[in-house]
C-alpha cells in the first residue's frame, strides 16, 4: 500500500528528480519552497538527534566529585569495595553460591570488620590485570586485595601504597616424581624439558636460574596457560615453572595430582600484598595494621572459636591487643573502634586460620606454610607490636 | 468385427506410472548418495569409521560416564587423584555436577539469591513478548513491537536494576552469566538495527556533513576491535574523569558493543540499499513521496529484505562476542563458567571441559535458533526472487 497523503503530496503537474536531500532541488513553481523546506525539516530532525546523543553522554558524566578522606566515603557508604582478581584458586574465587572466598577476599573482609564490625560489609569487584592500577587510582575500588607482587615501580610511580605480605610468593618448579623419581631439588633438573608460559617473567627467571647453576635445559614454550597445563600434564615436558602458589592450583587439576610434586626452591621473589591508593595516610594505616593484627593474633594464639575467652586473659599484651584496656585509645586513634581486632578474628580468623581454611591443610590447595610462617616458626611474616 | 473409431493419436494421457524400483527406497537412495562411485564409496567409509570412533565415546563422556550431582570435586575424581575420589581408576566423564553446583551463577551471575526472580521475570516476560513477535500469524504486530522494544527494556531495567518501587537495588557488577549474554546482546540488537539504518541513510545522503559524520564514525568504529572499545571505555575513561565519579561499567559495555555493532549493521545495510535499483527510487519520487516515505514504503521493505543473511550474521556475532566483556572483568556465560574453574573445590581435570561444553551448548542453541528463524524469515519474505 502506498500512501500518498497531505495536501503537498497531490495537485501538482511538476517534474522533479529527487525530492528533499536526496538530489538538489529541481522543480518549478511552488515545489521548490516545498522541496527546501523538506531539506531544512531534514537538517532539523538531523541536528536534534545530534544534541540528544551528546546531552545523554554528558548527563552519564555529570556526576558529583567527593574529595573526602576514604574512611568518611566508605563509612558513608557502608561498605569497603575491594579488588579481587577475576579467579585464582585459594585467593579469590567464586564458592557455588557466587561469593568471593581465599586469602585476599578474607583480607578485605578483615579490613571491613575493623571498620564497621562486621566482616560482610564489602563488596568484591573482579578486575583483570590490566584494569587493576586504573581502578584503584581512579577510586573504583579502595582496596586492591588481588595477588599483585609488590614492586618498587607500583610504590612510587603508579601511585600505589602496598601494605605489607600477605603472601610471599615466588617462581617453583613442579616434577612428575614418577618421571622423574629421586629428583628433590631443582638442582637436580640440569637436561629437563621445561614447561613455561612465553612472554612472560617467568621465562626470563627460569634462564636466568639454570644459567646461574651452570645446568642445561629445554624451554618448552607456549602461549596460553591452559596449553601449559595441557602439554605438562600429556607428559611433554618434566617440569613445569610458574608461580608457586599458582603451581598448587593446577596440580589440583592434574590427571594424577598424587604423582606431582612441588619442589622447594623458590627462584624469584613475588611479595603479595593488598594496596591502596597514595595521599590518604588514615586510610592507609587501617589496611596496613588489620594486616599487623591478623599477624598478632596468630602470634598471641587468638582464634575466631577462642577470642571472647581471651578477652579475660591474664595476658596484658593480649588484653591490649583485644582493646581490653582501660582507658586504651589505640583503636579510635588508628580511626576505628577499640575492639576492631576482636571484629577482625571474628570475622576471619587470625593469620594461620586464614592460611590453612583458603590455601593450607584445610583446602584442596595443600600449599605448605614455608617462608609464609610466622617469624617465631622460622617464616617470614612479622608485626611489630600493637602498643 | 466391431466398428472402431480408428485414431492415430491417444486420447487419454497415459497414467503416471510409479518410479521403478530401482530408483526408491532406502536401497536406491544409499546407491545414490552414497556409494555412487568410488570416490563416494570411499569417503562414506572414511565417514562411518569418524562416527564410530568419535559418537560412542562423546556419548560415553556426556552421558554414561557423566556425574550428575555432588557436593564438591570429589565426585569427579578417582581414589587415586584426591582423597575421598568416589569414581573408580581410569574414569573420564562430564563433571555436570559442577555445572549443577554452579547453574545459578552461570544464568545470573552473583545476583541475590533472594532476589532472582526479577531476572527470571524479565525472562518470561521476554519469552512471551518475543515468541508472538516472531510468528507472523499473531495479530497486533504493533503492540507488540511496542512493548517488546520500548516497554520491555524500561520495566527490565527498573527490575532487574531495582533502587525504585520498593525493590532493593542491585549494583551491575553483581549481575552476570546468561543475564548479562542475553541483555547485552538484545540491547545491542535492539539500538544497533535502527542505528544501523540512519547511519547507512547518512552514509548515502547527499548532505555533506551528514555524509561525513556517518563515514567517520562508522569508519573509526570498524577500524577497532570491540576489545579496544570496551577497554578503552573500561579502563581509559575513568582516568578522564573526575575522581570519585564512576560510570557503570555495565553501561559502558553496553553502550560500547551496541554502537559497535550499529557500525556493523549500517553497512550491511548499506549493502542492501546499493542493490536496489534506480528506478525504485525514481519510481517512489514520481509517485510524489517525501524521503522518509520513500525510504519506509519503498526502498527499505526491499532492502531489508536482501540482506536478512548479513543482519542475522551481525545479530549471531554480536551474541558471541558478547563474551568480550570478560576482558573488563564483566563476567557473561562464558566469563562466570570460567571463572568458576578457578574454585578450588572443584578442580579437577575434567572441570573446565564439562564447564566449556556447557558453556558452548548454551551458546549454540541461541545462534542455531536466530539461524534457523532467519531462513524461515527469508522464505517467507522471498517474494519476488524465488529461484
Amino acid at each position: 500500500m502506498l500512501f500518498v497523503n497531505g495536501r503537498r503530496r497531490v495537485g501538482y503537474d511538476v517534474e522533479f528528480r529527487g525530492m528533499g536531500w536526496n538530489g538538489s532541488c529541481v522543480h518549478t513553481g511552488k515545489r521548490i519552497r516545498v522541496c527546501l523546506k523538506n531539506r531544512e525539516k531534514g537538517l532539523w530532525v538531523m541536528k536534534h538527534i545530534a544534541i540528544g546523543i551528546l546531552g545523554a553522554a554528558t548527563l552519564g558524566l555529570m556526576a558529583s566529585a567527593a574529595s573526602a578522606t576514604t574512611l568518611d566515603t566508605v563509612k558513608a557508604k557502608g561498605f569497603i569495595q575491594c579488588g579481587v582478581s577475576t579467579g585464582l584458586a585459594g585467593f579469590s574465587a567464586p564458592d557455588d553460591k557466587g561469593d568471593w572466598q581465599g586469602i585476599d577476599a578474607d583480607f578485605c573482609r578483615a579490613v571491613a570488620a575493623a571498620v564497621f564490625g562486621d566482616g560482610t560489609k564489602v563488596k568484591f569487584t573482579p578486575l583483570s590485570a590490566k584494569e587493576r592500577f586504573t581502578a584503584l587510582q581512579s577510586g573504583e575500588v579502595d582496596i586492591l586485595s588481588r595477588n599483585t607482587t609488590w614492586t618498587i615501580n607500583r610504590d612510587t610511580a603508579l601511585g600505589l601504597n602496598f601494605v605489607g605480605t600477605t603472601y610471599y610468593d615466588g617462581q617453583g618448579f613442579m616434577i612428575n616424581a614418577k618421571k622423574l623419581p629421586g629428583v628433590n631439588s631443582a638442582l637436580q633438573l640440569s637436561g629437563a624439558a621445561v614447561c613455561v608460559q612465553s612472554g612472560t617473567t617467568t621465562e626470563l627467571n627460569l634462564a636466568d636460574y639454570f644459567k646461574a647453576n651452570k645446568m642445561e635445559y629445554n624451554p618448552v614454550v607456549f602461549e596460553k596457560l591452559e596449553e601449559v597445563n595441557a602439554a605438562y600434564d600429556a607428559g611433554r615436558c618434566d617440569v613445569y615453572t610458574t608461580d608457586q602458589s599458582g603451581l598448587y592450583g593446577i596440580r589440583l587439576t592434574l590427571g594424577a595430582p598424587a604423582d606431582h610434586v612441588v619442589l622447594p626452591e623458590i627462584i624469584s621473589k613475588e611479595p603479595l600484598g593488598p594496596a591502596v591508593r597514595q595521599g590518604d595516610d588514615q586510610w592507609y594505616h587501617i589496611v596496613k595494621w588489620t594486616y599487623f593484627a591478623l599477624l598478632d593474633a596468630e602470634e598471641l594464639g587468638i582464634t575466631k572459636a577462642n577470642v571472647d575467652e581471651m578477652k579475660n586473659s591474664p595476658s596484658p599484651e593480649i588484653k591490649r591487643v583485644l582493646g581490653q584496656e582501660a582507658d586504651t585509645k589505640i583503636g579510635t586513634d588508628l580511626g576505628v573502634s577499640n575492639d576492631w581486632v576482636v571484629n577482625i578474628v571474628k570475622a576471619v580468623g587470625n593469620y594461620g586460620e586464614m592460611f590453612d581454611r583458603n590455601v593450607g591443610s584445610g583446602s584442596p590447595l595443600k600449599i605448605a606454610r614455608g617462608i609464609n610462617a610466622l617469624w617465631t616458626k622460622g617464616g617470614l611474616q612479622y608485626a611489630p607490636p600493637i602498643r | 468385427m466391431q466398428e472402431h473409431d480408428m485414431s492415430w493419436v491417444r486420447t487419454e494421457m497415459v497414467l503416471a506410472q510409479p518410479a521403478p524400483a530401482g530408483v526408491t527406497g532406502m536401497g536406491a537412495w544409499v546407491r545414490k548418495n552414497l556409494i555412487g562411485s568410488v570416490s563416494d564409496t570411499i569417503m562414506t567409509i572414511i565417514g562411518i569409521a569418524l562416527v564410530a570412533l568419535i559418537v560412542p565415546q562423546v556419548i560415553n563422556w556426556a552421558f554414561i560416564n557423566a556425574q550428575w550431582t555432588g557436593p564438591d570435586r570429589t565426585v569427579c575424581l578417582t581414589a587415586a587423584q584426591a582423597q575421598g575420589g568416589i569414581q573408580p581408576d581410569g574414569w573420564s566423564g562430564a563433571c555436570w555436577a559442577f555445572v549443577n553446583a554452579k547453574f545459578g551463577q552461570i544464568l545470573f551471575g552473583t545476583y541475590p539469591t533472594e532476589e532472582r526472580w526479577r531476572p527470571i521475570l524479565v525472562g518470561i516476560l521476554l519469552f512471551v513478548l518475543l515468541v508472538p513477535m516472531l510468528m507472523p500469524k499473531v495479530p497486533r504486530k504493533g503492540l507488540n513491537a511496542v512493548l517488546l522494544l520500548i516497554v520491555l527494556p524500561i520495566v527490565s531495567f527498573f527490575l532487574l536494576s531495582g533502587g525504585a518501587f520498593g525493590l532493593p537495588h542491585v549494583e551491575t557488577p553483581r549481575w552476570g552469566g546468561l543475564l548479562i549474554t542475553l541483555s547485552l546482546s538484545f540491547v545491542a540488537i535492539v539500538v544497533s538495527l535502527p542505528l544501523g539504518i540512519v547511519l547507512a541513510l547518512g552514509r548515502r545522503s547527499n548532505m555533506p556533513i551528514v555524509k561525513m559524520l556517518c563515514v567517520i564514525f562508522i569508519e573509526a568504529v570498524r577500524g577497532v576491535p570491540l576489545i579496544t572499545v570496551l577497554f578503552m571505555a573500561s579502563v581509559m575513561l575513568p582516568l578522564f574523569l573526575p575522581a570519585g565519579v564512576t560510570f557503570d561499567k555495565y553501561l559502558r559495555a553496553l553502550i560500547g558493543v551496541s554502537l559497535f555493532s550499529a557500525a556493523y549493521m549500517a553497512e550491511v545495510v548499506r549493502g542492501g540499499l546499493q542493490a536496489i535499483p534506480k528506478g525504485q527510487y525514481e519510481g517512489a519520487d514520481s509517485l510524489g513521496l517525501g524521503y522518509w516515505q520513500k525510504m519506509y514504503f519503498v526502498v527499505m521493505p526491499q532492502a531489508l529484505k536482501l540482506v536478512i543473511p548479513g543482519i542475522v550474521n551481525t545479530f549471531i556475532g554480536m551474541f558471541k562476542d558478547s563474551s568480550l566483556v570478560s576482558i573488563i572483568s564483566m563476567f557473561d556465560l562464558l566469563g562466570i563458567v570460567k571463572q568458576n574453574f578457578s574454585d578450588p573445590n572443584w578442580a579437577t581435570p575434567v572441570t573446565a571441559k564439562s564447564g566449556l561444553v556447557f558453556a558452548a551448548f548454551i551458546f549454540w542453541l541461541f545462534c542455531f535458533g536466530m539461524s534457523r528463524y532467519s531462513m524461515y524469515t527469508e522464505r517467507r519474505l522471498d517474494t519476488g526472487h524465488k529461484r
